[in-house]
């Protein structure tokens, strides 16, 4: 200890000292330390400059965007009827208010809600670029509209709509591909049936169905790994080690073409929904394994107070260990949604109209031969805009949990 | 004298091959303070915690208020319920705030209402000194904050006994008084202690009766007065004179 902190009656107390940077000493330090780091920031950057410049040259003058433009509603929604895409700003609203009201329950942190309020409108736009058409700016409007009314909600009535909104949450999904799939030959939700889903809503659905259905049973195959059962633990070991032992694809291809050999021929499960069942079996299995991780460094003592107090292992496994499990894991969940989405794209190899699936289509036109570089750097960026948000929107996650913090 | 509420009858327990409890037996009467005292690895701890079956002994029988520890998942829930611990390293449920660490186990296992729960918790939180912390995590708050804390979770299920395991011996020496405090409080209170503590002052004070564990038997037992003035065993003096005079 340091005379500072023992005499308090003299001494004034400070404020750490700031560090001020000028713009020229921040280059010096970061980029000119040394003469080996001033080379290779030069190099560097003229790596940078020549193909950057090459890249703009190349997407301002030679490349020639009409097949995207052109095409733009089938890359994003395939065959899916125009008089039925309302459905899709439907479905969009349900979620924005769900997360609106999400929102307000969880998040405590002003700064980021500030920040979703102000990018969810610019996020909204771009979508309204991708569904296109109909709806247009009000439609875009009310998806604004009802996620701050969700929020103001959960914010007015916090206690209150807690459990709503989980519930909504739940509900939301069947919901959602009720609203998009409908029923009936005709009418008000007439059936869009399957094979007309496509493009990026496509892929979308996919990846988010992966995504919720495969978390609890990842979770569920975790905790029977972990179970004092040997026959639940033996199972859970075999299925997650059998399914981490193939690859993706193996399974689709399973799911499309093995699998009507098993069935009795009067039984036809749709195609998309026999590879949503690949996916969530193939991620379930990786889940459970990231999520075992997180259980591992759960301290004995947790387990052992959670007993003391009298909790029965239900209670004990939802209030204390999953939270703090999952909790420590979320970088790896979200690293592992990133990768099955883009995985999703795999579906293209089994005949479905993904965004991938579409891209090939299109190029398969006569009239846009030559066009690959324009189309696939397109599809890229699709993906890179909904990857990177999704691990943005993680990291922020993590700050508003305080992941690391206790 | 009524029935007691812990008996303990030749309690054997092994870890593998270890024979860490080698028949031991115990009756606690309602209201009494046990000290248990001895060296380290002498099975302090792994007695402790046959009572409230965290460790599943394998001979010998144990019947707290009244109810005998089987395999019989209810009778460990009914025991835990009417048995409250305290461990050394608080054990905290570190993604919970204080508040609700401490209403848990009242919501959940007693079913009472929220509202009930927390007021008894803020209660609790005033009887150990620190209502002002109900809001925080259990990681903002010192070692022996977090230890009166812990004493509060267990007293929250309103439980008849309380077992501590070396309550005191992973906090700096300035915060084992405001602990102490604390269990000397809850003695007065006629709560039944069992305590397993190398806090001679503390036994000296409120301890009933003292119990010498060495190589998982008791060597030794007898009342504060009789165990410091007129040890009788060997071992029981030249570990006393270790730990009075070191
Ligand atoms: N989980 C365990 N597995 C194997 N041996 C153990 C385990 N827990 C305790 N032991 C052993 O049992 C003996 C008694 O331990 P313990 O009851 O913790 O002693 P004390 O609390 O008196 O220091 C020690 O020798 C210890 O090494
Ligand atoms: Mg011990």
């Amino acid at each position: 200890m340091t005379s500072t902190t023992l005499t308090t009656g003299k001494q004034e107390i400070l404020p750490p000292p700031t560090e001020r940077y000028t713009v020229l000493g921040w280059i010096r330090k970061n980029l000119f330390g040394s003469w080996f780091d001033g080379i290779l920031t030069i190099v560097g950057l003229a790596f940078i400059i020549y193909a950057g410049v090459g890249s703009l040259r190349w997407a301002f003058t030679s490349a020639r965007w009409s097949v995207i433009t052109d095409n733009f509603a089938l890359f994003m929604k395939g065959q899916y009827p125009l008089e039925q895409v309302w459905r899709l700003w439907v479905g969009l609203y349900l979620l924005a208010f769900v997360v609106g009201l999400l929102w307000g329950v969880f998040v405590r942190q002003r700064s980021f809600t500030a920040w979703v309020l102000l990018g969810a409108p610019v996020l909204f736009a771009l979508i309204v670029l991708i569904i296109g058409g109909s709806g247009g700016w009000l439609s875009l409007l009310l998806v604004d509209v009802l996620a701050v009314a969700g929020w103001a909600l959960a914010r007015w009535q916090p206690q209150r709509t807690r459990r709503a909104a989980i519930t909504l949450l739940i509900l939301y999904f069947p919901l959602l591909i009720l609203i998009i799939r409908g029923f009936g030959a005709e009418g008000f939700l007439s059936l869009v049936p399957t094979n007309l889903w496509g493009g990026l809503l496509l892929s979308l659905l996919i990846a988010v169905v992966g995504i919720v259905f495969s978390f609890p049973f990842g979770v569920l195959l975790a905790l029977g790994r972990q179970s004092q059962l040997r026959a639940v633990k033996t199972l859970c070991v075999i299925y997650i080690e059998f399914i981490r032992g193939v690859p993706l694809i193996t399974l689709l291809f399973m799911g499309q073409v093995m699998l009507p050999f098993f069935l009795p021929s009067n039984v036809v499960i749709d195609r998309v929904i026999r590879a949503m069942v690949a996916v969530i079996l193939f991620a379930a299995a990786y889940l459970a394994e990231n999520v075992r991780g997180g259980l591992q460094a759960i301290p004995k003592g947790q387990y052992e107070a959670a007993d003391a107090i009298g909790l029965n292992g239900f209670q004990k496994m939802t209030y204390i260990i999953l939270p703090q499990a999952l909790r420590a894991v979320i970088p790896v969940l979200v690293g592992q949604f990133i990768g099955l989405f883009k995985d999703t794209s795999l579906v293209a190899l089994v005949g479905l109209l993904d965004l991938l699936g579409i891209a090939r289509g299109v190029l398969a036109n006569p009239n846009y031969i030559g066009r690959q570089i324009e189309v696939y750097v397109f599809v890229a960026l699709v993906y890179w805009v909904f990857s990177y948000s999704m691990s943005y929107g993680s990291r922020r996650l993590e700050v508003a949990l305080g992941v690391g913090e206790r | 004298m009524s029935e007691p509420i812990i008996i303990c009858r030749d309690v054997h327990k092994w870890y593998g091959q270890f024979h860490a409890l080698r028949g031991v037996s115990m009756e606690v009467q309602k209201g009494e303070v046990i000290v248990i005292f001895g060296p380290s690895g002498s099975g302090k701890s792994t007695f402790i915690r046959t009572i409230n079956r965290l460790e599943e002994h394998q001979r010998g029988t144990i019947i707290v208020d009244g109810i005998e520890l089987s395999h019989d998942v209810r009778n460990i829930a009914a025991i835990r319920r009417e048995v409250g611990m305290v461990f050394p390293q608080f054990n905290l449920f570190t993604g919970l705030p204080v508040l609700h660490n401490i209403t848990l186990g009242p919501i959940q296992v007693r079913k009472w209402k929220k509202e009930k729960a927390e007021e008894i918790a803020m209660q609790l939180l005033e009887r150990v000194g620190i209502p002002e912390q109900a809001h925080k995590y259990p990681g903002q708050l010192s070692g022996g904050q977090q230890q009166r804390v812990a004493i509060a979770r267990a007293l929250a299920m309103q439980p008849k006994i309380m077992l501590f395991d070396e309550p005191t011996s992973a906090l700096d020496p300035e915060m084992i008084k405001e602990v102490l405090d604390v269990m000397v409080e809850l003695a007065k209170t006629g709560m039944t202690m069992l305590v397993v503590t190398h806090e001679m002052g503390f036994a000296r004070a409120v301890a009933d009766r003292m119990f010498f564990f060495d190589q998982g038997v008791i060597v030794e037992s007898g009342t504060p007065k009789e165990i410091f003035e007129n040890p009788k065993e060997e071992r029981t003096k030249l570990f006393l004179s270790q730990i009075l005079h070191h």
